[in-house]
């Protein structure tokens, strides 16, 4: 039985904001299931007395004295935008229709 | 000219027997000639590139000090590390054409160097793949044999050495990006320990896996470059506070040749099926030669690094599904559907999928099912385990062992188009470099002669503990020196 189904597949697009093609869900479909059923041997070993590990080096908070610094100017800051206005990043709408 | 090490070309820079500018010609010339049949380059910046070596020029002519031992010496920097009003794609469609506003540390601090950069270098797309075809700006080739891989993701870097456009490079390792395309291409490819050089400005993939440093033709070039490149950087949280190894020391105790006392183990999960016997047959001459050098060598095991592919190919796509949210279509990068009718949503979703290649959606889908409710437990939560258990592995061996060593790569470069329908033959690749990246600790990538089978390039894999990166470039720089020269691409 196939770890993931093309549904399955397309939703995670959905999720992940990828607008795929029909053509592109039945590659990744197959793709997908092969992957996810190689790497899910992890599962063997992973026993539940083994502390998970996030990062290899033990981290914490890391705070710096909060004062005004250089920083990138508005326009630096623009500069790759697709679209601006007025000194702002131009976005299409975000509200729904009836809003 | 072309053909000297990164030290040599400094030495003659410095006291004044040929200039910087004509050092930086010879490498733009040797690109303009063969960069048509490599690919190496996505950016070209010969303006700039003659601008840096003027000024070291006119240090030199001046009699002011030069700014560091590698000032005037050309560099491939790969195309995963910002630099300001230079076009940085990450070999992506995405981000075709952005112009970054701002140096990554490790560009601000090569710049600093007086190294002169030639341009930008090819790359799998974000770094995810192990034979830089992901790339959206059409594959390297490798110098050694044009119809093959140079490895991934960093073969630009790896491919502009061997072909003799630049001396000196930059990688980022995140399962192997560094190593592997050095051995493949017969060049020195080095992973730092993490943390040991600034991510600000590296275009994340897997922020807790992703290391930036040095690719050389030669192991005390590579630590030369180390030493510039190195060292704590507060604008990179994950950045550690602690002096650079001395890596350049410990190439130059190494050419001595005498590594009496130095205990290496050999890790021997990393031999038989998979492995081509021209790899092991090279790795068995390496282990002889570190022998007759005075090293004390004995087998180690460490059973969890079995597991260490597939928790790489859970953890690294977990945080590559986070990291790629922030191309979002709005704030830099490619913009595809926005007519009016459509909203941000819509907008964003098309873009993505027009500006994102096959692997990184593929990727991106893999994260976002291992990280999601139902499915976390079993696949992100286990490959953490399964990191837990392969440092305890390498804490055990470095208990009895000074370094431990593999091939590099089960095989040699394959033929461009092999493995392009088949990820998980294509992840196979990088089998024996992701434990270093899961654990955290130095590795890199050593010329160990051609195979006898193919006559194609193998590397010895050297890893060495957190903030010990001294000790793998004593026994590489050791190593280099018995094993004599390679020979090059005869491009």
């Amino acid at each position: 039985m196939p770890s993931i189904s093309r549904d399955e597949v397309a939703h995670l697009a959905k999720l992940a904001r990828l607008a795929v093609t029909e053509d592109e869900l039945d590659l990744f479909a197959g793709q997908l299931d092969v992957i996810l059923q190689s790497v899910a041997t992890v599962g063997d070993i992973a026993t539940a007395d083994i502390p998970p590990t996030s990062h290899a080096v033990p981290l914490t908070n890391v705070f710096r004295e909060d004062v005004v610094r250089p920083s990138l100017g508005q326009q630096q800051a623009l500069s790759g935008a697709p679209e601006a206005e007025d000194g702002r990043f131009r976005v299409p709408r975000i509200l729904g229709e009836e809003a | 000219m072309i053909r000297h090490t990164a030290a040599e070309l400094a030495q003659k820079i410095h006291s004044g027997e040929v200039t910087a500018v004509e050092v930086a010609q010879a490498h733009l010339g040797r690109i303009a000639e063969v960069d048509g049949k490599v690919n190496a380059f996505l950016h070209v910046d010969t303006e700039g590139a003659l601008a840096a070596a003027q000024k070291v020029d006119d240090d030199v002519k001046a009699g002011r000090p030069v700014a560091s031992p590698l000032a005037g010496v050309p560099l491939a920097l790969k195309d995963v590390l910002t630099t300001e009003g230079i076009p940085t794609t990450v070999g992506s469609k995405i981000l075709e054409g952005w112009i970054p506003p701002y140096d990554a540390t490790v560009t601000r601090k090569l710049k600093e160097a007086g190294v002169v950069i030639l341009g930008k270098t090819n790359m799998d797309e974000f770094a995810m793949g192990s034979s830089t075809e992901n790339s959206a700006y059409g594959p390297t080739h490798n110098p050694w044999d044009l119809d093959r891989i140079p490895g991934g993701s960093g073969g630009g870097s790896s491919a502009a050495l061997a072909a003799y456009e630049a001396p000196l490079a930059i990688g980022t390792d995140t399962g192997g990006s560094i190593r592997q395309p050095g051995a493949v291409t017969g060049t020195v490819g080095v992973k730092p320990t993490y943390g040991g050089v600034s991510r600000y400005g590296l275009v994340a993939f897997s922020s807790s896996l992703d290391q930036a440093g040095p690719c050389t033709r030669s192991v005390l070039d590579a630590a030369l470059l180390h030493e510039i490149i190195g060292g704590y950087d507060e604008m990179d949280s994950t950045s550690i506070n602690a002096p650079v190894p001395p890596v350049v020391a410990a190439a130059r105790e190494g050419a001595k040749g005498d590594l009496s006392g130095v205990r290496i183990g050999v890790v021997t999960q990393f031999s038989g099926e998979g492995y081509q016997q021209g790899v092991l047959r090279s790795f068995e001459a390496a282990v002889s030669q570190l022998k007759e050098l005075g090293a004390e060598i004995a087998d180690v095991s460490c059973p969890s690094f079995d597991y260490a592919l597939p928790a790489y190919y859970l953890i690294a796509p977990s945080e590559c599904s986070s990291n790629l949210a922030r191309f979002d279509a709005m704030r830099y990068g490619l913009r595809v559907g926005d007519d009016g009718t459509r909203s941000t949503e819509e907008v964003m979703s098309l873009t993505r999928e027009a500006g994102f290649g096959p692997e990184v959606k593929r990727r991106i889908m893999i994260g976002t099912y291992a990280l999601s409710s139902g499915y976390y437990d079993a696949y992100y939560g286990s490959a953490q385990k399964v990191r837990t258990l392969i440092s305890r592995d390498f804490e055990k061996a470095f208990g009895q062992f000074d370094v431990l060593i593999s091939p590099t790569t089960p095989t040699t470069a394959f033929k461009i188009g092999e493995r392009a329908n088949d990820p998980m033959a294509m992840y196979k690749a990088d089998l024996c470099t992701i434990p270093a990246n899961l654990a955290g600790n130095a590795a890199m990538s050593v010329p160990s002669g051609l195979s006898d089978e193919d006559g194609l390039p193998v590397g010895l894999q050297i890893m060495a503990p957190a903030l010990q990166d001294h000790r793998m470039y004593r026994v590489a720089a050791a190593y280099e020196a018995a094993r004599g020269p390679i020979g090059g691409a005869s491009l």
